[in-house]
């Protein structure tokens, strides 16, 4: 037996590990992007990738200079940013400008990350921030809508844009009628499919629920947020249909139109901008779904899941504090000093 | 006797891969007595024991080269006989440095001329097997050591009522108890109406986990026809099943309070191993000088569940084991979970030893730690309820206020937050270092005190 006592590694227990790591967690986000990536192009054509390329481009190269300036570790390896330009590019309407999606990107990577430390250390979820920075910076720019590939009802187009269910919704009772035709224009069928006027990414609800579907399978998400933010929405809704059926939706058309399923799957269940604790995360998507809820009926957005995930990013540290598990072998749930 | 599926299942755990199939099902081999052995004096937790030899002494097996150094101390036995040829610092299992007897073995492996015939100890009072088992230098073979007298005798005011044997064996590798519930089942049995007699016990748990099937029908069998009230329980397999307070916890429901023993809740642990080396102790008079221990890993010839004398040498156990193959990167002193990780194969085993783990460099991870991203993951792994991620930041920070009041002294440093951290943070020796500099503010604010009481 040789002896090879200079060569044994020394290092402290654990000296086994589950194999995950940050960079396949991401990876694994990216992987579960692509059906609502592949969805959009079909639904929105070339814009997605137009997009999707300028958004992750942006990301990438903001996040390796501000790192080599910083002097800090270049983070690309992780691919985080990547995930930040895919999804601020699935957050956008499909015919923004493309310098309007570099600000965003501007926005996401180098204010809402990198000025916070990296990948860690920031409080507000960035693709969310740079959307918000846009939708408030540009608000016609966001809220002018593509027509969707498959128009089912042609006569409610104008020759190049078309309303959103919610904004068509809000704006007809802001002027007092009923909107006309409204659920012959946006049957539940397009709304579920995907074949309706919003953002690049958040129209089909089947793609996004099989991207969901993927993070829980391989463990990066739990159940937690995105079902009581989804149920919540339902609920909320369902209460205020029953209440008065003539000037709120049906639960459903809330559920399957704007950014629910993107928000709740993807953007709610960040890791680093949500909750640590279960109980934590169950109240973070209850708030999601809350607020959101709150901004559609009596807010002056016809939508707000954006908003909605920033409000509740900022009480996370809140939530963490007051979820705080019960120590084992503790009485209480006794409160830091 | 009953069989009771999960009783209570404890908060967190994880599923490591278990890597138990090159070993569960080899029997226990004996290996021969080595040349030479280097028997800790350290073994055990509390006060490293005294050393009653020196260097030329010729001793003979079971004779005692150290005694108990304090109440929570334990003797030491020379496991061969043999000349002393040191009594000196040198490196031990646990990776650091400890008073260590060499003994060169006459190869003859003489014992001490049988004292008295095997006592009938069903007639001998309690506290008479008490000195017995501290006579045989028993202490906790599950990993921590603790000398076993000491837990069998509590102080007045507590009632331990609740007896539980632990065959969990959690620590992925691992399956020396495993082995020993097969094979000595009826001595588990004997040493559970040893310790039943020495507590009046009255209810007696043997706790093991779902994925042992053919322990749990040996022990069945064993156990049949016992008379006292009696529960072999199938614990969820999930790491770290086997630890003390957890095992509690599944048999009973009671929670050991932060700070305080098992007994505390008038529970007792003995692992299976502890139970059929008391009754060498107390039945044959049999000092504690050997145990099983499971060689194996991808980087040993050929694994082997192997009863070896203790102080014998990582070395000589691998030799005995095919040798080492392959490129071997780290050898780990228990299972890869708790284990230590050595720097010398020239080390010798303790009466705690339950595994010697070679891994090959390919099996070995080695990562830099990045910042954490939040995921929760430690917080769901974490069986004390802890915030690993939190209370890591903070003693990164060197935040040791916020640390204690996150209850960083409850970690068990079982390291399941780490097994699951994708940021690989070292999170194990955040806790550690964070305990460490806790109880240190503690005795340095308590000296403060008794200063202050002092001058006015």
């Amino acid at each position: 037996m040789t002896d090879s006592s200079a060569g044994w590694i020394v290092s402290p227990s654990p000296h086994t590990h589950s194999g995950d790591s940050v960079s396949r967690i991401m990876i694994t986000v990216i992987v579960a992007l692509v059906p609502s990536l592949v969805a959009g192009v079909i639904v929105f054509g070339w814009d997605t990738i137009r997009l999707t390329t300028i958004c992750v481009a942006t990301c990438v190269v903001a996040e390796y200079i501000v790192r080599t300036m910083m002097r800090r570790d270049i983070g690309i390896t992780d691919w985080s940013a990547v995930v930040t330009g895919i999804l601020l590019a699935l957050n956008l309407p499909p015919t923004l400008p493309g310098w309007m999606a570099i600000v965003g990107s501007l926005s996401a990577i180098v204010v809402a990350k990198q000025l916070y430390g990296g990948i860690g250390y920031n409080l507000f979820n960035p693709a969310l921030v740079g959307r918000c920075v846009l939708l408030i910076s540009f608000p016609v720019a966001m809220t002018t809508w593509a027509v969707p590939a498959f128009v089912p009802n042609a006569s409610a187009v104008d020759a190049t844009t078309m309303a959103t269910p919610l904004g068509a919704w809000k704006t007809a009772w802001a002027s007092g009628n009923a909107p006309a035709s409204f659920f012959e224009t946006y049957p539940i069928r397009s709304l579920i499919l995907g074949n309706r006027p919003g953002c690049v990414g958040e129209t089909s609800v089947v793609a996004l629920l099989l991207g969901g579907l993927i993070l829980l399978w391989r463990r990066c998400i739990s159940w937690h947020t995105p079902v009581l933010f989804i149920g919540t929405v339902a609920v909320f809704a369902g209460v205020l249909h029953q209440a008065d059926p003539a000037r709120n939706l049906p639960a459903a058309y809330h559920v399957f139109s704007g950014g629910i399923f993107l928000g709740a799957f993807f953007m709610a269940t960040d890791m680093v901008t949500t909750p640590v604790t279960r109980s934590g995360m169950l109240i973070f998507g209850a708030g999601c779904g809350l607020i959101t809820m709150i901004i559609r009926k009596w807010g002056g957005y016809p939508e707000g899941v954006s908003f909605s995930i920033l409000i509740m990013n900022a009480l996370t540290p809140l939530i963490n504090r007051f979820t705080r598990p019960r120590t084992f072998g503790h009485k209480g749930r006794e409160m830091e000093k | 006797m009953i069989t009771l599926g999960a009783l209570f299942n404890p908060r967190g755990g994880i599923h490591p891969a278990y890597h138990k199939d090159s070993t569960e099902s080899l029997p226990v081999e004996a290996m021969p007595v080595p040349k030479s052995l280097y028997v800790a004096l350290n073994q055990h937790l509390g006060a490293p024991s005294k050393p009653v030899v020196k260097k030329g002494d010729v001793v003979v097996r079971g004779q005692p080269l150290a005694e108990p150094a304090g109440y929570v101390s334990s003797w030491v036995h020379a496991p061969t006989s043999g000349v002393i040829r040191s009594v000196e610092s040198r490196l031990t299992a646990s990776g650091q440095l400890g008073p260590v007897v060499e003994i060169e073995a006459d190869g003859r492996d003489e014992g001490l001329p049988c004292t008295s015939a095997p006592a009938e100890w069903r007639n001998l009072p309690a506290r008479e097997l008490v000195e017995m088992v501290l006579a045989g230098g028993v202490i906790g073979m599950g990993g921590a050591g603790f000398p076993t007298q000491v837990k069998l005798l509590p102080p007045q005011g507590k009632v331990i009522h609740t007896l539980i044997i632990n065959g969990a064996e959690c620590e992925p590798y691992l399956t020396a108890d495993y082995r020993i519930m097969i094979e000595q089942s009826e001595k588990i049995r004997q040493g559970v109406e040893i310790l039943h007699r020495i507590l009046n016990a009255t209810k007696v748990f043997i706790a093991v986990e779902d994925n042992k099937p053919a322990a749990i029908s040996a022990l069945e069998k064993a156990f049949r026809d016992f008379a006292g009230e009696l529960a072999i329980v199938v614990v969820k397999t999930k790491y770290p099943q086997g630890a003390e307070k957890q095992l509690i916890y599944s048999c009973t429901r009671r929670e050991v309070p932060s700070g305080g023993l098992p007994m505390d809740v008038g529970a007792l642990v003995e692992n299976v191993g502890t139970a059929t080396a008391i009754v060498d102790a107390v039945v044959a008079h049999r000092p504690l000088v050997e145990r099983i221990v499971t060689v194996t890993g991808d980087a040993i010839g050929q694994p082997k569940n192997v009863l070896a004398r203790t102080g014998t040498s990582f070395r000589d156990l691998i030799a005995f084991c095919g040798g080492i193959r392959g490129n071997p990167g780290k050898v780990i002193c228990g299972g890869p979970m708790m284990g230590v990780a050595q720097s010398s194969i020239d080390v010798g085993m303790n009466k705690t030893t339950s595994g010697l783990l070679l891994l090959s460099r390919a099996q070995i991870q080695q990562y830099s730690s990045m910042p954490c991203i939040g995921c929760g993951r430690c917080v769901q792994a974490c069986p004390s309820g802890l915030l690993p991620c939190f209370l890591s930041e903070n003693i990164e920070a060197e935040n040791y206020g916020e640390a204690e009041a996150l209850n960083v002294l409850d970690c068990i440093e079982c390291g399941a937050c780490a097994f699951e951290c994708p940021a690989h943070r070292p999170l194990v020796q955040h806790m550690r270092m964070g305990k460490a500099k806790v109880l240190q503010r503690r005795r340095q604010r308590e000296a403060k005190a008794g200063q202050k009481e002092k001058a006015s």
